[in-house]
């Protein structure tokens, strides 16, 4: 084991340590449910910042992902009485072969055809989630969703379902890890570095380009379905094009090709609108701020940016 | 080795190479020169798989490369040092030589790696002291050397070179093709893009000349060097591999 990888394996020991603790220490449910959505948005910017930070490829609709994990599940459960473990399959497939769909014409070209094309491609998603009402209730949302059991468990009782998805979020931190440090993690890093220089070494850069965003699609709906059995309701707003500008948001702030950053991105701004209620309004306004500054002062994002910060003045 | 023949090569309508022969023996160093845009890259990218439409036969080994795609090609033996060396800037130097490695490393991970990592390093000590370095760290020099070196650690049997000297200065131009003579003395087989034409035709058995698209002169290099319409027409141009830097300085009117 070398060095890094053991440093590796002590951070999320500890982050292990640091769930585990929070779970005891917590007992406002209000708290409880701030860290879960953390735990969501985590799990949606680790996937997003495989393809973006790591890959180099830019994704302006992953919301649509997730709401077709949200969404998938929501109308199997409510309107079709599956369990929300069964409809979880079905979810994630969903998601899977609608990336499969919009990836394979897009990632043959490089360059930024898949921003421009997930962008369409979410936008459209969105209208489908708001007019075919029949099934999801159209802009009024999707009630009734069942909460998720394991056996006679409610997971919504209590603190299981943040275990739940923390569960989830470790598992997805270790795997993405794990893929990083991999051979397959350098050629995705050849591509962001220059695509036309990964092919000529021998990168078979369409299949990878492929193979990251089904994986960032299938983590996106993940999150979805987590989400949508966690409230119990659903609408469209939560996976319009804010909801996809936020993710990239995440991703930015905590830092580009940054498993940790990714933790932190997600959780600021999931906080940030919990403290900012004041700024409601102007949500838009706030991203495209703190997207122009990080980019201007922190181009490496937050965490690296601090990181940079600290080892200076130590060394001052 | 190689073998093309009349082969032409599009960008949408644009015919940039016009049916062009060449071939390349085993343990041979041949030249491609020609000016500007006279389509020396687009020949490499084609022989590398790294051209969507082309006409005409590549033989490599014997056997045809059409329809294969770039990893395929690497994997059979062709390694392309690209025009203006693309190293992964972000990534360290080590990440970008095990890149190098990377189309041999799926069967067997390991497969020799440290030992072909102990020959870049000893190819190109400067590399050594900058092992964790990001790749975009480097000077332009050094750069070149990565690059040679990525792709030496697939274990190509021929190596294309895309301008390896392009923008370095006059010593660091002899490094490169010192390195050239190095690995045909071992060898390698090599076929060499330059525009630096005396240069390359110093160091290369044979030459061809590439003017808009059409392949205008071949022969020994010897005899390349030797004819006064293509001294005159392409080998302008200063630094060779004998001048010593303080007369390639004084030839462009500098003093130490
Ligand atoms: N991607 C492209 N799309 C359209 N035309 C191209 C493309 N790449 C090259 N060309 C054209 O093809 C011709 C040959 O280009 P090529 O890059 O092969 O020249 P070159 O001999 O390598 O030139 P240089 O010495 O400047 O590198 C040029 O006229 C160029 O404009
Ligand atoms: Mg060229």
């Amino acid at each position: 084991m070398t060095q890094s990888s053991l440093h590796e394996t002590v951070r999320i020991g500890l982050l292990t340590g640091a769930v585990a603790a929070a779970g005891i220490l917590f007992d406002n449910a209000y708290h409880i449910q701030v860290l879960v959505f953390i735990g969501i948005n985590t799990i949606l910017t680790l996937g997003l910042n495989l393809l973006m930070g790591y890959t180099g490829q830019i994704s302006l609709g992953h919301a649509a992902f997730y709401g077709i994990g949200a969404y998938t599940s929501a109308i199997l459960t409510v309107h079709f009485q599956f369990s929300p473990w069964a409809a979880l399959f079905p979810s994630l497939g969903l998601a899977v072969l609608v990336a499969l769909i919009v990836g394979i014409p897009t990632l043959k070209l490089s360059g930024y055809y898949l921003a421009m094309g997930t962008l369409g491609f979410g936008m459209i998603v969105f209208i489908v989630f708001r007019e075919l009402d029949f099934w999801t209730g159209g802009s009024s949302g999707l009630a009734g969703i069942p909460s998720l059991k394991i056996g006679s468990v409610d997971l919504m009782s209590g603190r299981n379902f943040y275990y739940l998805v923390w569960g989830a979020v470790l598992g997805t931190l270790v795997v993405s890890r794990r893929l990083i440090e991999s051979r397959v993690g350098r050629a995705l890093r050849s591509i962001h570095g220059s695509e036309h220089a990964a092919m000529a070494i021998g990168v078979n850069t369409q299949a990878y380009k492929l193979q990251v965003f089904v994986f960032s699609a299938f983590l996106a709906a993940l999150a979805g379905f987590l989400y949508a059995h966690c409230i119990g309701f659903i609408s469209p707003g939560s996976f319009d094009f804010m909801a996809s500008v936020r993710m990239v948001t995440m991703v930015v702030i905590g830092g580009m090709a940054s498993i940790w950053g990714a933790l932190l991105g997600a959780s600021l701004l999931t906080l940030l609108p919990e403290w900012l209620h004041a700024f409601a309004d102007y949500e838009m306004i706030v991203y495209g701020l703190i997207l122009m500054l990080v980019m201007i002062f922190l181009p490496q994002g937050l965490l690296r940016g601090l990181l940079d910060i600290y080892e200076r003045s130590r060394n001052a | 080795m190689l073998k093309i023949t009349d082969l032409k090569c599009y960008y949408g309508r644009i015919q940039a190479v016009k049916g062009i022969t060449l071939s390349v023996g085993p343990g041979e160093v041949v030249s491609l020169i020609g000016a500007n845009g006279s389509g020396k890259s687009t020949v490499l990218q084609a022989v590398c798989g790294l051209l969507q439409r082309w006409e005409g036969t590549i033989l490599f080994q014997g056997s045809s490369v059409k329809g294969l795609n770039p990893p395929e090609i690497v994997r059979r033996g062709i390694s392309l040092v690209p025009e203006g060396r693309m190293i992964f800037a972000p990534l360290s130097v080590l990440d970008n030589l095990k890149l190098g490695a990377y189309s041999r490393s799926r069967k067997n991970p390991k497969s020799n790696f440290e030992e072909d990592l102990e020959k870049a390093l000893t190819l190109f000590p400067v590399l050594r002291e900058r092992i964790n370095q990001p790749a975009g760290t480097l000077s332009g020099g050094e750069q070149q050397m990565l690059a040679v070196s990525r792709a030496l650690m697939a274990r190509p049997s021929m190596l294309l070179l895309d301008e390896p000297c392009m923008g370095l200065a006059p010593m660091m131009v002899n490094k490169i093709l010192d390195t050239i003579a190095l690995l045909k003395s071992r060898g390698m087989t090599i076929l060499l893009v330059e525009q630096n034409a005396r240069a390359a035709l110093q160091i290369a058995d044979r030459g061809y000349v590439l003017e808009t698209g059409k392949m205008v002169y071949e022969g020994r290099a010897a005899d390349l060097l030797a004819d006064p319409a293509i001294t005159n027409a392409y080998l302008g141009i200063a630094a060779t591999p004998k001048m010593k830097p303080e007369t390639a300085a004084a030839s462009l009117g500098l003093t130490f």
